[in-house]
C-alpha cells in the first residue's frame, strides 16, 4: 500500500521537530529514514504510525492509498509497528505475545481459538521461533525478541510495516543477519515498509530508497546509489561517510593552507573542499598541481583495505587515506614517515545553493 | 622478590567483594532485636502463666470475637476502597501533567506525617450529626458516626499512601511502549488497561493493597474518636487491648494482641510469597 504524506509538521512546545515534509512512498518499497538524533525521523515514522498527531494545518493529509488517515487512531490504522526495546509483553508468552492482536479483535471478527493457534504457530515458524512458543519474553536472547515482536506486528496481516531503530539495541553479528532476514521477508510478504536508523551502513544496505533527514528536513530521497554517488548537499554527503576537509585561500586557481597548495578550478576567495578517505593517495613526492605534504600517524590494516591517518599543521583534522594493501607495500609505510597526500578528486559544496561540484584531478602516474 | 610474590597469597581470599558484609549485618541484626524483637518477646512471654484453654477463653470471649468482625470487616472495605482509588491516584500522579502535581503527590503522605489521633477527631467532627458533611448525610439517612461506614473511612484515611507509594513506581517504570504496542495492535483502551497494564502493577497492587489492610488491622487513634464504641457493634480489636489494659488485666491484653500479631505476620508472609512467584516469571524464571 503506497503512502503520502502531505505538508506533515510538528512542534514540541516551541521547538520545532518537524518543518512542512511532503513524501510519497510507493507500494511495496522498503524505506529508510537516515538522520542524526535529533532530525524528526523518529517524530515522522510515529507520525505515519499515528503514535503522534502532526500540527494542524488545512493542507496536512496522511494517505494510506486512496484512505486518509489523517484523523484515523493508530488502533485503527492497521499498521505494524515494531519498538526500539521490543516492548514486549513480559508477563505474556511468546505465544500470547503474537496472538495479542487476534485476540482483542471484537468478537465478530475474531478468528476461533484453533484459527488463532495455527495463525500463531505458522508465524513463529517464519520467525524460527516455534521451538520457544512457551517462553516468556525475559527468557529469550534480544534478537529473539526483536523476531517476536516482529511476528507480533505480523499477525494482522497489515500492509504497512513500520519500525522504529528496529537493530539498535543488537550487536554487529545478529543485526546483521536480522536485516538480511527482514529484507527477505518484505520481498516475500510485500507490505510497504519505513524503518528508522542512524546507521548510514543500515539504511543503504537495506533501503530501496533512503530519506536523509536533519533538523526536522528532508535533505534528499533517492536510491542508495545515487545518493552515494551524487549528495545533493554538504550535509548528505558528509552523513554518508567518512571526509576529510580541506580549507583555504583560493587565488589564480591555486588553493593555499599553510604550506599545503592545491591546483584548483574555483573563484577566488575562502573555499572548502571535501575528500572521501578512498579519493586520497599517497605519495613519497609532490606533483606540480598537489603540494600536500603530511607525515603518518598510524596504519590500520581493516579487511580488503590499509587504513592511513594524516597529520599535518595544515589540517584542521587529521586526514583519513584508505590504501589498497598492495600500495601499502609498495611505499612501505611507517609511522612518522613524511608523505605527500594527493587527491584523486574532489567535492565542493558552495554555501549558497548553487550546483554542488566534484571535480577529478587528471590523473597522474605517481612515483 | 621473594616478597613480592608470597604478599598476594598471604591473604586468604574472601568470600564477598563487598567490604564490611559482617558488620553491617550484625548491626542491623541488633537493631531489630532491640525495636522489633524484643518487644515481641516480651509479648509472648506474658502469656507463658495461661494455659491453652484460658488462652483460648480469653481470645473467643463474644465481645471481642464481634471485634474481629468488626475490624476485619472495616480493614476489608477500607482496603478495597484504597485499591481502587489509590490506583487511580497513583495513574493520575504519574501518567498525566497539571497544574499542583506536585502538592497533590506531598499531599498522599499526609495521613503518615498526621498523628492519627488528629485525623480521628477530625473526621469525627466532621461526620457528626452538627458536622459539615454530617449535616449533608444524615437528612440522607447515611449515617457515617458511630458505625462501620465511619470505621471504615477512618481506616482508608490512614492506609491510603501504602496503596499509592507502592504502585507508583511501578507505574513509573513501565515503558508507555507498552500500551502504544498494545493500541498498535488493535486493542481498546480498557483492554489495553486490563490486559497489558494491569498484569504489571498487579503485584504491586496486591501488595499495596495487603499492607493497607495489615495496617487497618491495628489502627486505633483515628478509628476509635468516629466509631462510637459500642461493645459488640463498634468496637475494634486494639480498643478492647486498650480496655483490658486499663484494666490492668496484661496478660488477656497480651492474649488479643498476640491474635492481631499472627494474623498480620501471616498475611505479610502470605503476601511476600505470592509477589516473589509472580515477579519471578517477570524476570524469567520458571514461575
Amino acid at each position: 500500500m503506497s503512502i503520502h504524506l502531505r505538508h506533515i509538521q510538528k512542534h514540541f512546545g516551541r521547538s520545532q521537530a518537524l518543518s512542512p515534509i511532503d513524501l510519497e512512498i510507493r507500494s511495496g518499497e522498503l524505506i529508510g529514514l537516515l538522520g542524526p538524533s535529533g532530525s524528526g525521523k523518529t517524530t515522522l515514522l510515529r507520525i505515519i504510525a499515528g503514535l503522534e498527531t502532526p500540527d494542524d494545518h488545512r493542507d496536512c493529509r496522511i494517505l494510506f492509498g486512496e484512505r486518509d488517515v489523517t484523523q484515523v487512531h493508530v488502533r485503527d490504522r492497521r499498521i505494524g509497528f515494531v519498538f526500539q526495546h521490543y516492548a514486549l509483553f513480559r508477563h505474556m508468552s511468546v505465544f500470547d505475545n503474537v496472538a495479542f492482536g487476534l485476540t482483542v479483535l471484537p468478537r465478530a471478527e475474531r478468528p476461533s481459538s484453533a484459527e488463532i493457534r495455527s495463525r500463531v504457530m505458522q508465524l513463529l515458524e517464519m520467525v524460527q521461533l516455534s521451538h520457544l512458543a512457551e517462553r516468556f519474553p525475559a527468557q529469550l536472547s534480544g534478537g529473539q525478541q526483536q523476531r517476536v515482536s516482529l511476528a507480533r506486528a505480523l499477525a494482522l496481516k497489515p500492509e504497512v510495516l513500520l519500525l522504529d531503530e528496529p537493530f539498535g539495541a543488537l550487536d554487529a553479528k545478529v543485526r546483521q543477519e536480522l536485516r538480511r532476514w527482514l529484507r527477505h521477508l518484505h520481498d516475500e510478504l510485500g507490505f510497504t515498509s519505513v524503518f528508522v536508523t542512524h546507521d548510514q551502513e543500515e539504511a543503504l544496505e537495506l533501503s530501496d530508497r533512503v530519506v536523509v533527514m536533519s533538523n526536522g528536513r528532508i535533505e534528499q530521497v533517492d536510491t542508495p546509489d545515487t545518493l552515494y554517488r551524487a549528495p545533493r548537499n554538504r550535509f548528505v554527503f558528509e552523513f554518508l561517510g567518512d571526509v576529510n576537509h580541506l580549507e583555504g585561500v583560493v587565488q589564480d586557481g591555486v588553493l593555499t593552507c599553510g604550506d599545503a597548495r592545491l591546483a584548483v578550478d574555483l573563484e577566488d576567495g575562502r573555499q572548502e573542499l571535501l575528500l572521501r578517505p578512498h579519493e586520497v593517495q599517497v605519495a613519497l613526492q609532490a606533483q606540480a598541481d598537489a603540494h600536500l605534504p603530511a607525515s603518518v600517524m598510524s596504519i590500520v590494516p581493516v579487511g580488503a583495505e590499509v587504513r592511513v591517518e594524516l597529520s599535518a599543521d595544515w589540517m584542521s583534522e587529521p586526514w583519513m587515506a584508505t590504501l589498497s594493501h598492495q600500495d601499502a607495500e609498495r611505499l612501505s609505510l611507517k609511522r612518522g614517515m613524511r608523505v605527500h597526500a594527493l587527491p584523486r578528486r574532489w567535492h565542493h559544496y558552495p554555501d549558497a545553493q548553487e550546483a554542488p561540484g566534484t571535480q577529478v584531478r587528471p590523473q597522474q602516474v605517481s612515483a | 622478590m621473594l616478597k613480592a610474590i608470597s604478599l598476594p597469597l598471604a591473604r586468604k581470599a574472601r568470600r564477598h567483594v563487598l567490604p564490611g558484609f559482617g558488620l553491617s549485618l550484625g548491626i542491623s541484626l541488633t537493631f531489630v532485636s532491640l525495636v522489633l524483637l524484643l518487644p515481641l518477646t516480651g509479648l509472648v512471654g506474658q502469656l507463658k502463666g495461661l494455659s491453652l484453654s484460658e488462652y483460648w477463653f480469653i481470645i473467643t470471649e463474644p465481645r471481642v470475637v464481634a471485634s474481629y468482625v468488626t475490624t476485619i470487616g472495616g480493614a476489608f472495605v477500607a482496603a478495597l476502597i484504597n485499591a481502587v482509588f489509590g490506583l487511580l491516584m497513583a495513574w493520575v500522579l504519574v501518567r498525566y501533567d497539571f497544574p499542583g502535581k506536585r502538592l497533590l503527590d506531598a499531599l498522599m503522605d499526609l495521613p503518615f506525617a498526621l498523628p492519627t489521633a488528629v485525623a480521628g477527631i477530625t473526621l469525627a467532627t466532621l461526620y457528626s450529626s452538627k458536622g459539615w458533611m454530617g449535616q449533608l448525610l444524615e437528612p440522607l439517612g447515611w449515617q457515617v458516626s458511630y458505625t462501620w461506614v465511619g470505621i471504615a473511612l477512618a481506616m482508608a484515611f490512614t492506609s491510603i499512601p501504602f496503596v499509592v507509594r507502592t504502585v507508583q513506581p511501578v507505574l513509573e517504570d513501565l515503558p508507555s511502549e507498552i500500551d502504544e504496542a498494545a493500541m498498535s495492535l488493535g486493542a481498546r483502551d480498557g483492554v489495553a488497561f486490563r490486559r497489558v497494564i494491569l498484569p504489571h502493577l498487579w503485584p504491586a497492587l496486591v501488595t499495596g493493597t495487603g499492607l493497607a489492610f495489615v495496617r487497618s488491622l491495628g489502627e486505633f487513634g483515628a478509628v476509635i474518636f468516629i466509631a462510637g464504641n459500642m461493645p459488640y457493634e463498634t468496637e475494634i480489636t486494639s480498643l478492647m487491648i486498650f480496655v483490658k489494659l486499663q484494666e490492668y488485666d496484661y496478660v488477656g491484653a497480651s492474649a488479643i494482641a498476640s491474635v492481631v500479631l499472627l494474623t498480620s505476620l501471616l498475611l505479610l508472609l502470605a503476601i511476600n510469597l505470592w509477589q516473589g512467584r509472580f515477579i519471578r516469571r517477570l524476570h524469567g524464571g520458571r514461575g
